[in-house]
C-alpha cells in the first residue's frame, strides 16, 4: 500500500518484554495520523523506532519508499522525519532562538573555518537564519521572546518553542508526541487549531499520540489503537469509537498504569 | 553567651589547628605592616580566626542590644585567645612539639608578640577588645561596614603584592620615591598602611552615597560617546598588559608567560568542556604534543630531526596536536558523563608514559627529553627573555581567544551548545555527533598545542615530566573557576589559579591547602564563575525582565500562533 509512511511487520523487545509486536502501519501523506492506546502500550516506543531512537529487531520501516529502519537519527531528520517529546526537551540552557537556529542546522552550509574568517558566505547564511528563526518564533507566538534562555519560558510556551525547533527542519513528517499535556482546555483547543493549521497551511504530514480523547476525535483523519504493543483496532474515529475492543482495552481490562513505553 | 563562648573556643581550636599544622609560622614570614608595629600576616590570620567568630556570634545576636553583641563579641575573643593562651603555656610542659613540629618557641613567640608566658593576660585581654571591636562592626550599617572592610582588605593586598608594587614603581626615578615613602625593604610603612586605608574606606563610602548619581549621569551622555568610554576600560587593559613585562621584569613577565601557556590550555578545554560539555582529563597530551613536536623539529640537539625555525614548526605542531585530538577523540564517541572522563584521564598518562619509555627513548630521549631547542628569532631579534616570550604568548593567546569567540556563536558553536544540552535531541534534529564531537576534541587539542610549542621554547628542552595528570586537572579547575563556556574566565581563572600562586610562592605547600579551600569555597558561593558565560549572567538579569513580557502575554489571551504564513 503506498503511503508517506509504511511500517510492516514492526517487532521491538526491550529483554523479554515485547513492546511493539509485529506492528503494521500506514501513514497517507496530507494526514493527522493519531496513535492511542492505554500508557504502556507502545506508543512512544513505535516513535522511538522510527525516528531512529531505537533499532527494531524486526520488521521494515519505509519513508517514500526508503527503508529508514537502521538508520542514525540524524540521518532520518535530513530525509524529513521531526519529532517532539511527551516531556518537553528543549536545550534548557540556551535560548529561544539559539533552539530555533539549531533546527535549522540541517538546512545551513556555513563551515567553522567560514565563521572564524567571518566569510561573507557564513554572515549572509546567519543573517538569513536569524530571519528565519524569529519568523518561525512569530508563527508558534513567541514573538519578541528569541533572547530568552528555553528554561525560563513558561510551560505553554515551552511547548510552542519544541513545535517551532522542529518546523525548523523543514519537516514532511511531523511526530508529536502529547503535544496538549499539561494543557488547560483553552490552550488545548489552540494547540488543535495549530495543529491542524501545520497540515493545512504547511502541508506537513502529523503523526500524533494523544491521550485527551476529545482532541484525538476531533482532528484525526485516521486512529491506530494500540494495546501491548499490537494494533488492536485501526479506522476513522468514528470506526475506532464503536470497537468493542477498543472500548475493552481502555475500560474492561485496564491495568495498573505503568511508565508509557 | 554560651554561643559566643562555644563559637569563641572553636574560632581558639581553629586558631591553634592553624599554628600547629604550621600556616601561621609560614606566613609570619611576610610582614603585613612594618617597624614599629611589626604584623606579620600570619599573625594577622591568627587574629582573622577569632575575628570571624566574634563576627558570626555578634551576628546571631542580632535580637539583642548593641551593647549586647559587642559583649558577646569580647566573650567570644576572649575564649578563642584562652584556647591560644594555653598552647603556649602548656605547649612546652606538654613537650607538643614531639607530635607537631611546628609547635617551636618561635611559634610561642609570634603568638604572644614576643612576650613570652607572661604576656598572657595581655593576649586575653587584645583578643578581647578585638572580639569588641568585631561585635561592634558586625552591628555597624551595611553602609560603614563594607567600606572598612575594603580598608582592611587594600592594606592586606597592598602587604601582599608589595613586592611586585615595589618592582614596579622602583622602575622609575619619580616613582621609586613613592616607593621609599610606602615602604621599607620587605613591608609597607605603618604610616603608608593608614594612608591607603583610609583612602580606600573614603573612596568606597563615596561611591556608596554618589555613585548612584554617577551612574544616572553616564546614561545622558549620548550613545557614540558612552560606546568610547566602554571602550576605554577594555583599552586601558590591553595597554597595561603590553607595558607589564616593560615594568614588571623578568620575574612578573615570566609568570605572565606561564599565564599565557595556561590561558591557551584553558581555551582549548573551554571547547571541549565549556562548550560541547566532553569532560576530559587527558587535556595535557596535547599540550606535550605540541611542545614535542616543536621539538623535534627545532632541536640543533643530537635528536632534532629537521632544525626548522620555530615559526615553521608552529604550525606542523598545531596540526599534528589537531590530529591527534581526532584520533583520541574517535574511541570515546560513544561515552558519556562520569565515563568519558575516566576514559580520557588515560589519554594523558598513555602518552606521558609512551615518551617517558625505551621503546621511544631513540627518538624521543626518554627521561632524558629533547635538549638544545633555539629560541624563536622574530625581524632579527632572538626572543631570548621571559620578556620577549610574553608578548608571543600574548599574540598567540589572543588569536587563539578570538577564534574560540567566533567559533561560539557560530553554527557549529551552537552544535556544540546542544550536544552539551541533550546530545539525542541534538542528534534527532540533524547534528551530526561524529563530526562534531571530533571538531571539538581537534580543536581544543591544536590550541593546547600551540600553548605546547611557545613551552617548548621557553625551557629550551622538554621533559615527559613536565606533562603530569596535575596539569590537567589544573587546566580543568581554572576554567570551572573562572566560569564554565565563558572566555574572559579562562583569563581570569587562569589569573587566579596560576598567576596568583605563582606571586605567592612563599607560601610553599600551603598554596595547595589554599587553592583547595579556595576551589570549595568557590563552588559553594559562586558556582557559576569568576566571570560567567553569558547565558548564565543573562538568565539571572533575566529572572527580572522576563516577568514584564510574560504579565503582557497573561493580559493578552494566548494564540497558538498569528498567520504569518509558512
Amino acid at each position: 500500500m503506498a503511503g508517506l509512511l509504511v511500517v510492516q511487520g514492526l517487532t521491538k523487545r526491550f529483554g523479554g518484554l515485547v513492546a511493539v509486536n509485529a506492528l503494521d502501519l500506514v501513514v497517507a501523506e496530507h494526514a493527522i495520523h493519531s496513535v492511542i492506546g492505554p500508557n504502556g502500550a507502545g506508543k512512544t516506543t513505535l516513535f522511538n523506532c522510527v525516528t531512529g531512537f531505537y533499532q527494531p529487531e524486526e520488521g521494515r520501516i519505509l519513508f517514500r519508499g526508503e527503508p529508514i529502519e537502521g538508520l542514525r537519527p540524524d540521518r532520518i531528520c535530513r530525509l524529513g522525519i521531526t519529532r517532539t517529546y511527551q516531556n518537553i526537551r528543549l536545550f534548557a540552557n540556551m535560548t529561544a532562538r539559539q533552539n530555533v537556529l539549531l533546527g535549522q542546522h540541517v538546512h545551513l552550509r556555513s563551515t567553522w573555518v567560514g565563521a572564524i574568517v567571518a566569510s561573507r558566505f557564513t554572515r549572509q547564511e546567519e543573517l538569513q537564519a536569524h530571519r528565519e528563526a524569529e519568523r518561525l518564533l512569530a508563527f508558534v507566538g513567541l514573538r519578541g521572546k528569541g533572547g530568552v534562555l528555553a528554561r525560563n519560558l513558561p510551560y505553554g510556551d515551552q511547548r510552542r518553542l519544541e513545535v517551532a525547533r522542529a518546523l525548523a527542519t523543514r519537516p514532511v513528517f511531523l511526530l508529536l508526541d502529547e503535544p496538549t499535556a499539561g494543557m488547560n482546555p483553552r490552550e488545548t483547543h489552540d494547540m488543535m487549531d495549530f495543529i491542524r493549521r501545520l497540515r493545512d497551511d504547511l502541508g506537513i504530514t502529523i503523526g500524533l499520540i494523544e491521550h485527551q480523547m476529545r482532541v484525538v476525535m476531533t482532528i484525526s483523519d485516521r486512529v491506530t489503537v494500540l494495546d501491548y504493543g499490537t494494533k488492536i483496532s485501526e479506522g476513522t474515529p468514528r470506526e475506532v469509537q464503536g470497537d468493542p475492543r477498543v472500548i475493552e482495552a481502555y475500560l474492561g481490562s485496564r491495568r495498573a498504569s505503568g511508565g508509557d513505553r | 553567651m554560651r554561643d559566643a563562648l562555644a563559637v569563641g573556643l572553636l574560632s581558639g581550636a581553629v586558631a591553634v589547628y592553624l599554628a600547629l599544622v604550621g600556616v601561621v609560622e609560614q606566613l609570619h614570614g611576610r610582614l603585613v605592616l612594618a617597624e614599629p608595629v611589626r604584623l606579620s600576616l600570619g599573625q594577622v590570620a591568627l587574629f582573622l580566626a577569632g575575628l570571624v567568630g566574634a563576627m558570626a556570634v555578634a551576628r546571631r545576636a542580632a535580637a539583642g542590644s548593641p551593647a549586647a553583641a559587642v559583649l558577646a563579641g569580647a566573650l567570644a575573643g576572649v575564649s578563642a585567645g584562652a584556647v591560644l593562651s594555653m598552647l603556649v603555656l602548656a605547649g612546652p610542659a606538654l613537650n607538643v612539639r614531639a607530635m607537631f613540629v611546628n609547635a617551636s618557641p618561635p611559634l610561642f613567640d609570634l603568638i604572644t608578640l614576643g612576650r613570652g608566658p607572661g604576656g598572657v593576660p595581655a593576649i586575653l585581654a587584645l583578643w578581647g577588645a578585638l572580639g569588641a571591636a568585631a561585635g561592634a562592626a558586625a552591628r555597624l550599617p551595611a553602609g560603614a561596614r563594607r567600606p572598612l572592610a575594603w580598608g582592611a582588605a587594600a592594606v592586606l593586598l597592598l602587604s601582599i603584592f608589595q613586592e611586585l608594587a615595589q618592582l614596579i614603581l622602583q622602575a622609575g626615578e619619580r616613582t621609586a620615591v613613592v616607593a621609599d615613602l610606602l615602604f621599607t625593604s620587605d613591608s609597607p610603612t605603618p604610616g603608608a598602611a593608614a594612608v591607603v586605608f583610609v583612602a580606600t574606606v573614603a573612596l568606597n563610602a563615596l561611591w556608596r552615597a554618589r555613585g548612584e548619581g554617577f551612574r544616572r549621569r553616564t546614561e545622558t551622555i549620548p550613545p557614540a560617546a558612552r560606546r568610547v568610554l566602554r571602550m576605554a576600560g577594555p583599552a586601558l587593559a590591553v595597554v597595561a598588559a603590553l607595558l607589564l613585562p616593560a615594568v614588571g621584569g623578568a620575574f612578573i613577565s615570566q609568570v605572565l608567560v606561564i599565564v599565557g601557556l595556561y590561558t591557551l590550555m584553558g581555551l582549548g578545554l573551554n571547547l571541549e568542556v565549556g562548550f560541547a560539555g566532553l569532560l576530559d582529563l587527558g587535556f595535557v597530551a596535547f599540550f606535550a604534543i605540541g611542545a614535542y613536536t616543536v621539538g623535534l623539529l627545532t632541536s640543533v640537539g643530537s635528536l632534532g630531526i629537521a632544525q626548522m625555525s620555530f615559526w615553521a614548526a608552529l604550525p606542523v605542531a598545531v596540526i599534528v596536536a589537531l590530529v591527534a585530538g581526532v584520533v583520541l577523540g574517535i574511541p570515546v564517541l560513544g561515552i558519556r558523563g562520569d565515563y568519558l572522563a575516566i576514559a580520557t584521564l588515560g589519554f594523558g598518562e598513555i602518552v606521558r608514559l609512551l615518551v617517558l619509555s625505551d621503546f621511544l627513548r631513540p627518538w624521543l630521549g626518554g627521561s632524558q627529553g629533547l635538549l638544545d631547542i633555539p629560541k624563536p628569532v622574530f625581524g632579527g631579534v632572538e626572543l631570548v627573555g621571559p620578556e620577549h616570550l610574553f608578548y608571543v604568548t600574548l599574540a598567540f593567546s589572543a588569536l587563539v581567544a578570538y577564534v574560540a569567540w567566533r567559533l561560539q556563536d557560530s553554527r557549529l558553536g551552537r552544535v556544540w551548545m546542544a550536544i552539551r544540552e541533550d546530545e539525542d535531541v541534538a542528534e534527532a534534529l540533524g547534528v551530526d555527533l561524529v563530526s562534531a564531537k571530533l571538531l571539538a576534541y581537534g580543536l581544543g587539542a591544536a590550541f593546547a598545542g600551540v600553548g605546547g610549542a611557545i613551552f617548548a621554547v621557553m625551557l629550551g628542552s622538554v621533559f615527559p615530566h613536565s606533562f603530569q595528570l596535575l596539569i590537567s586537572i589544573n587546566v580543568l579547575a581554572l576554567i570551572i573557576v573562572g566560569g564554565l563556556g565563558s572566555l574572559p574566565g579562562v583569563i581570569v581563572g587562569a589569573l587566579a589559579l596560576v598567576g596568583l600562586p605563582e606571586l605567592l610562592r612563599e607560601f610553599g605547600e600551603f598554596r595547595f591547602l589554599v587553592y583547595g579551600a579556595l576551589l570549595v569555597v568557590m563552588m559553594l558561593l559562586r558556582p557559576e564563575g569568576l566571570w560567567p558565560a553569558a547565558e548564565q549572567r543573562r538568565e539571572l538579569r533575566e529572572h527580572v525582565e522576563a516577568t514584564e513580557p510574560a504579565l503582557e502575554a497573561a493580559a493578552a489571551p494566548p494564540t497558538a500562533g498569528e498567520p504569518t504564513g509558512g
